[in-house]
């Protein structure tokens, strides 16, 4: 009984001194090598695999490139190469728990990127604050997992709550007319926090809303809800969710000819294979963190530092390794790895702390947009430099092409004009 | 809230419910002949929306045409779960047979998560859209309902005008006595339970020109299935048809009033007070 009961207090204390710090390089000094692991976990299947390999995609680029420049040299000389571990969240919270779990205690995994998501990444960031680990958060936007006091977690896209503002300020500059707005929203965190947001900058502004109303994750049928929209005759449609839930509210809103004069959906319009839905796809609006054709460079970095490579270069070597252009997400799967890379470069040392030191100070200009975090202790982590550009679908001779239409500094085309 | 607007979420609703009636028309079938409660009811759905997915996808054969393919193959699946799985536990309490169709679920279930694993799926067949005044409806909705139709009445067609169909009433309405005047009870019960899987198979494959799915979109429609069965009169096909149309229109109708969300909540609330106040259905039990 005794011995029992010192069994199970030695434990804890076993299992927690084998999380205090990465361990895999193998000793200092000139001419060593070593690696680092970067653990992760994708959503190959399920409803969000489409963004999450993207976002995967993206990552193992990143490590693929920097390894064939010779990986990164620490301080004391070591050269460390990178090598990822992931696994199959299957789009499932507790999945997503397990297996960071593992990645850490068992593929002793040095620093972690999170899964595509809000709702997963939120899952996986109390798993790496419990053990010590930094991750860089990407394809995750609700504000709320940076409200949570962790230090150690960073996001990389633009929060939530300024996703759908611009949109609001992009309907104000297309037409003083258009006030009524309906909210239609996908029933989850992420989607939850963007219109929230949203409908508290519309109020601001004077708009009229005329439907406040969400579906539940998975809803494939939106008839009913369609109906709904109709009868509140809104103006401007505004919400969404995920690619498939936005794809499918889309070409069913079109199928039952919905007369909204503006419609923004979240994350499935810059998707480039939001297009198979054919026509259903013109003139539909999309906030993205990032688009092929934006203007982020060295000349554009003002007192930022520019870091990784050229929107040109990203752009090309995406498709010469996936054989298609890349989205949002696999930029954002990019850069997660490249601030990881620039951060161990600043700290010189693997070791999570100083990395830590490195995120904090960190003030960066990537193909990606402006890259630096809030350091208050209220949203640690919070991404303060990066901004949304929206894009629409406009049909360029016979072709649906996606434009940047707002804001004017970084647009490609003007929007198309309201019926 | 205007009329228009109410009658095109009646049109709406009363389409998709005829979907669900035959669905819930396998369910009751093979409960009305045999007793047996079919808890694999919603993986053979997913079959079917598979099957005409595939048939779409690769050979780009017609997804109306590849429903009759599907409806063959659903019936053939049917005779071969009855004789594996069935057949030995019919005559023990009804607990075993649904363990036994549970079991089957799950099997199915998991093969095809291997295949296919949980991505979305879509038929992508468009036969454009039919506009009148504030009804806007595709017409895939349209051709949906119109098999529906067609399908209850070639049920019909078959339970009272053939021999067959004379012979599987018969031994629904007592075993004992069909085994006495001659009727190969086996097979009759083998052929019924192919005939339940059969209209599930077509159900799955109706939804799949209307919505995406994926391996586990089965058990949304198995759920439906039975509250339609429950309200309509378990073993009645005529009350599922009916039972559908009352879920379909209530579906299209409630979000009208209040948030979607409430649907689900109302759908079981009738179930229970179905279950409380009219048990037998509202058309009464078995035929």
């Amino acid at each position: 009984m005794v011995l029992v009961a010192l069994l199970a207090l030695a434990a804890p204390l076993l299992v927690g001194c084998g999380s205090q710090g990465p361990a895999q390089t193998t000793g200092g000094g000139g001419g060593q090598t070593g690696t680092a692991i970067i653990g992760f976990t994708a959503s190959k299947t399920g409803d969000l695999n489409i963004e999450s390999i993207r976002q995967t995609n993206g990552l193992e680029l990143w490590i693929k490139q920097v390894n064939e420049a010779g990986g990164v040299t620490l301080a004391d000389g070591t050269k460390v190469t990178f090598k990822s571990k992931s696994y199959d969240d299957e789009s499932n919270k507790d999945r997503v728990q397990e297996l960071y779990t593992r990645l850490v205690t068992g593929d002793k995994a040095a620093f972690l990127i999170s899964p595509y998501s809000s709702g997963l990444a939120d899952a996986a960031a109390v798993i790496a604050e419990q053990n010590g680990r930094v991750m860089i958060t990407t394809g995750a936007a609700d504000d709320a997992t940076y409200q949570k006091g962790y230090t150690l977690v960073y996001q990389l896209y633009t929060p939530a709550s300024r996703y759908l503002t611009g949109a609001i300020d992009l309907l104000g500059s297309m037409s003083a007319d258009l006030k009524k707005i309906a909210f239609v929203y996908e029933n989850d965190k992420f989607s939850t926090s963007v219109v929230l947001a949203a409908r508290a900058y519309a109020k601001e502004k004077g708009y009229e809303e005329v439907l406040f109303e969400a579906y539940e994750s998975g809803t494939t049928d939106f008839g009913p809800f369609i109906n709904k929209i109709q009868a509140a005759k809104p103006d401007a449609i505004l919400g969404g969710g995920h690619f498939q839930d936005g794809s499918t509210l889309a070409r069913q809103m079109a199928e039952k000819r919905v007369k909204a004069k503006f419609v923004a959906l979240l994350v499935a319009p810059p998707e480039p294979s939001f297009a198979e839905i054919g026509d259903a796809a013109l003139g539909v609006i999309g906030p993205s963190q990032w688009e092929p054709n934006a203007k982020y460079s060295k000349a554009t970095a003002g007192g930022a530092e520019w870091v990784g490579p050229t929107i040109k270069e990203f752009v090309q070597a995406y498709k010469d390794a996936y054989g298609e252009e890349p989205s949002y997400h696999s930029a954002g799967g990019y850069t997660a790895g490249l601030v990881v890379q620039k951060a161990i470069e600043t700290a010189g040392t693997l070791d999570t702390n100083k990395v830590k030191e490195a995120l904090d100070a960190a003030n960066l200009m990537t193909f990606y947009g402006p890259v630096k975090f809030d350091t208050s202790e209220k949203s640690h982590g919070l991404q303060s430099g990066h901004e949304m550009v929206y894009v629409q679908w406009q049909d360029e001779g016979g072709t649906l092409t996606k434009e940047i239409i707002w804001p004017d500094a970084a647009k490609t085309a003007k929007h198309l004009s309201i019926q | 809230m205007d009329a228009g607007q109410l009658l095109a979420s009646t049109i709406d609703g009363l389409i998709i419910g005829l979907v669900y009636g035959v669905a819930a028309m396998g369910l009751t079938l093979i409960f009305g002949v045999m007793n047996v409660i079919n808890l694999a009811h919603g993986a053979i759905i997913m079959l079917g929306m598979f099957g005409v997915y595939l048939l779409f996808q690769t050979v780009g054969l017609n997804p109306y045409l590849a429903i009759i393919l599907v409806a063959v193959a659903g019936l053939v699946v049917g005779l071969i779960m009855y004789v594996v799985a069935v057949h030995r536990v019919i005559n023990a309490p009804p607990l075993s047979s649904l363990l036994s169709t549970f079991a089957v679920n799950m099997m199915i279930i998991g093969l095809a998560t291997t295949a296919f694993s949980t991505t979305p799926r879509n038929v992508n067949y468009s036969l454009g859209t039919l506009e009148a005044g504030p009804v806007v409806i595709t017409n895939s909705r349209f051709a949906a309902s119109a098999a529906v139709i067609l399908v209850t009445a070639g049920l019909y067609l078959f339970l009272y005008r053939t021999r067959p169909g004379k012979q599987i009433r018969a031994v629904a309405n007592n075993r004992q006595a069909a085994e006495l005047m001659g009727i190969p009870s086996t097979r009759v019960l083998a052929f019924s339970f192919g005939l339940g899987t059969m209209l599930a198979a077509v159900a799955g494959g109706l939804i799949a020109t209307l919505f995406s799915f994926t391996v586990l979109s089965g058990s949304t429609y198995e759920v439906k299935s039975f509250v339609i069965v429950v309200l309509g009169g378990l073993g009645n096909p005529l009350g599922a048809l009916i039972g559908g149309i009352i879920l379909g229109i209530m579906e299209g109708i409630i979000p009208v009033f209040i948030s979607v969300t409430w649907v689900t909540v109302i759908e079981f609330l009738l179930f229970v007070l179905i279950l409380v106040v009219r048990p037998q259905g509202l058309l009464g039990a078995r035929h």
